[in-house]
């Protein structure tokens, strides 16, 4: 009886382990040869498209929000001239990482579990490693960089639009100055901060993959297996994506120093 | 000519359910095999541990003195280039053709130029009756045709073992009997050990050489077809006759009560044995023994009318 309790005590840190084993495989097949670029230009393509559009539509009303709020909150301290750095810190930092997350997750990391849970119950997969070839690097690798890319892209557009959508709320809206949102902008915001948006993304496309392979390559039951598969894997990349987030912005304020001026 | 799987003390539960322990058997080189079994007795586990994609607990499989439960990974993807293995739904690459699907594994592993590779796709694909369907997907056609495409997916590598998931489930009974005389010629022609997991008894009777039945998380018989087919051991006959008095029940074995009730039931005679189906070619496979051949040797007497010509493949018709 204590031994069933235990083992269902132990069980999430077993399955915790296994997919961090995955993710070393991943990583250890990341340099095989031959890469499969053809795969990894496919990937990359499927993954844009699903995820453009709804990231553009996410962006501008992430950056009018925070427009929105912070230009009320400001406009009471008296410090409207700053309104273009609040957008920075909140659009560039931390939004655009997120935002790129929840579509890298909820569109690509879905179709990713899907695809590769279809092939398991089909038995695919066994059949690949019964010709020879190692899945995880004929599949999981070339999907696990391919989201990576498209991670990277996606934060940069939207930090672009989210920007974009505060400038246009803060001066169209809010009656701000142009001159004090851009000014304001370059006071606060430094490159570093654009940098580690972009590590974020990066890592951020790096889990989502790796959480969807894991959890497409491992479904089971059937149909309704698929569904749960991707299912999990959305959920579990979510929880992963807002702790690592919270680490690596604490990582980010203590190692670089923030501007003053 | 075909490679010998020597399989010894196997193992193997899934968490707390145990699937079936101490399994010992060798699969004769060179000749075919079934395996039979309730469902749900483990056939496909077994299977799936023949070629390394399952762990056993406990035990070896060995081929050309390797074990393929332990041996590490790459030795593992070279032993499996041996292996052909039509999966139960012939596992085709659903965003390949059947063309492209065929040639993969010929890619994959060889340096043949592509006129050689549409040479030998058209060969394997013409030896399992699919000219002209090579641009279709896989999802276009039946099931039946998806199987036959497995098969010959399975045949390009030349393998020297070829493992058939339940090659008839979801067939009907004229495909099934034209697969098994795929089989039956296959083997005439290259020679490969073959083993196929099954629950349909006519195939069990009268394809293979050698049957085998797990039952009940143990191999409960593997032997020569006329062994099985002649054996009084109540599971075996149950099962190879496809009878309800025995030992089995509908959800895995009967309870003392029904046990008891069936006990002044007599057994129903056991059927005669069929011949085993015949190479189309008429030329006898290498493994293939004489009708009546084991009886003979063994001192068994068959069941009365066996090996008669003509005789119906129907057990209890």
């Amino acid at each position: 009886m204590s031994s069933a309790t235990a083992d269902r005590l132990l069980a999430p840190i077993g399955t915790a382990g296994k997919l961090f084993a995955f993710g070393l495989d991943v990583g250890r097949s990341l340099f095989k040869r031959p890469f499969q670029t053809r795969e990894f230009l496919q990937q990359a393509w499927f993954i844009a498209s699903v995820t453009i559009m709804p990231t553009a539509l996410v962006a501008i009303p992430f950056g009018a929000v925070i427009a929105l709020q912070v230009g009320g909150l400001i406009k009471q301290f008296g410090a409207q001239s700053f309104t273009g750095s609040a957008s920075v810190l909140a659009v560039v930092r931390e939004a655009g990482p997120i935002a790129t997350s929840l579509l890298i997750a909820g569109a690509g990391g879905s179709a990713i579990a899907a695809d590769l849970g279809a092939r398991k119950i089909r038995e695919e997969l066994d059949a690949m490693m019964v010709l020879g070839i190692d899945p995880i690097q004929r599949l999981v690798v070339p999907r696990v960089l391919a989201c990576m890319l498209v991670a990277f892209f996606l934060n940069g557009l939207v930090s672009v639009v989210g920007v974009c959508g505060g400038y246009f709320f803060n001066v169209v809206l809010q009656d701000g100055t142009p001159g004090a949102y851009l000014a304001s902008f370059t006071a606060l915001a430094q490159l570093p901060d654009l940098y580690q948006g972009m590590a974020k993304a990066i890592v951020f496309g790096l889990i989502a993959a790796i959480v969807a392979s894991y959890k497409g390559m491992n479904a089971g039951g059937g149909p309704k297996g698929v569904g749960d598969a991707v299912n999990e894997s959305v959920v579990i990349t979510f929880m992963l994506l807002f702790v690592v987030n919270f680490v690596m912005s604490a990582l980010y304020f203590q190692l670089v120093p923030p501007k003053t001026g | 000519m075909g490679v010998e799987i020597k399989i010894e003390h196997l193992t193997k539960s899934f968490g707390k359910a145990l699937i079936w322990k101490d399994v010992s058997l060798t699969v004769p080189a060179g000749e075919i095999s079934v395996m039979l079994g309730p469902s749900g007795t483990g056939k496909s586990v077994l299977l799936k541990t023949l070629i390394g994609l399952l762990k056993p607990d406990e035990g070896k499989v060995l081929i050309q003195g390797v074990d393929i439960a332990s041996c590490p990974e790459k030795e593992l993807y070279e032993i499996r280039k041996l292996f052909g293995v039509l999966f139960q739904d012939g596992a085709m690459f659903g965003s390949m053709n059947l063309y492209d699907n065929i040639a993969f594994p010929l890619r994959e592993h060889t340096k043949k130029s592509e006129s050689e590779i549409r040479n030998i796709v058209m060969e394997k694909m013409d030896l399992v009756g699919l000219l002209g369907a090579e641009d279709k997907l896989p999802g276009e056609i039946s099931g039946g045709m998806r199987k036959r495409a497995g098969l010959a997916r399975g045949l390009v590598l030349d393998p020297e073992i070829l493992l058939f998931d339940e090659p008839d489930s979801g067939l009907d009974p004229v495909r099934t009997s034209f697969l098994n005389q795929l089989i039956i010629d296959l083997n005439t022609q290259i020679d490969a050990t073959m083993l196929i997991v099954t629950h349909d008894v006519n195939t069990a009777r009268t394809v293979p050489d050698n049957i085998g039945l797990l039952y009940h998380k143990h191999l409960a018989m593997f032997g020569p077809r006329e062994m099985l087919l002649s054996s009084e051991e109540p599971v075996v006959r149950q099962f190879l006759n496809a009878q309800r008095v025995g030992p089995i029940g509908m959800s895995e074995e009967k309870d003392a009560d029904e046990l008891e009730a069936e006990k002044g039931q007599d057994l129903p005679p056991l059927p005669p044995i069929p011949l085993q189906q015949e190479p189309s070619s008429g030329i006898p496979r290498r493994a293939q023994r004489e009708p009546g051949a084991w009886c003979r040797d063994n001192g068994v007497t068959p069941p009365p009318g066996s090996f008669a010509p003509n005789m119906s493949m129907a057990p209890g018709a």
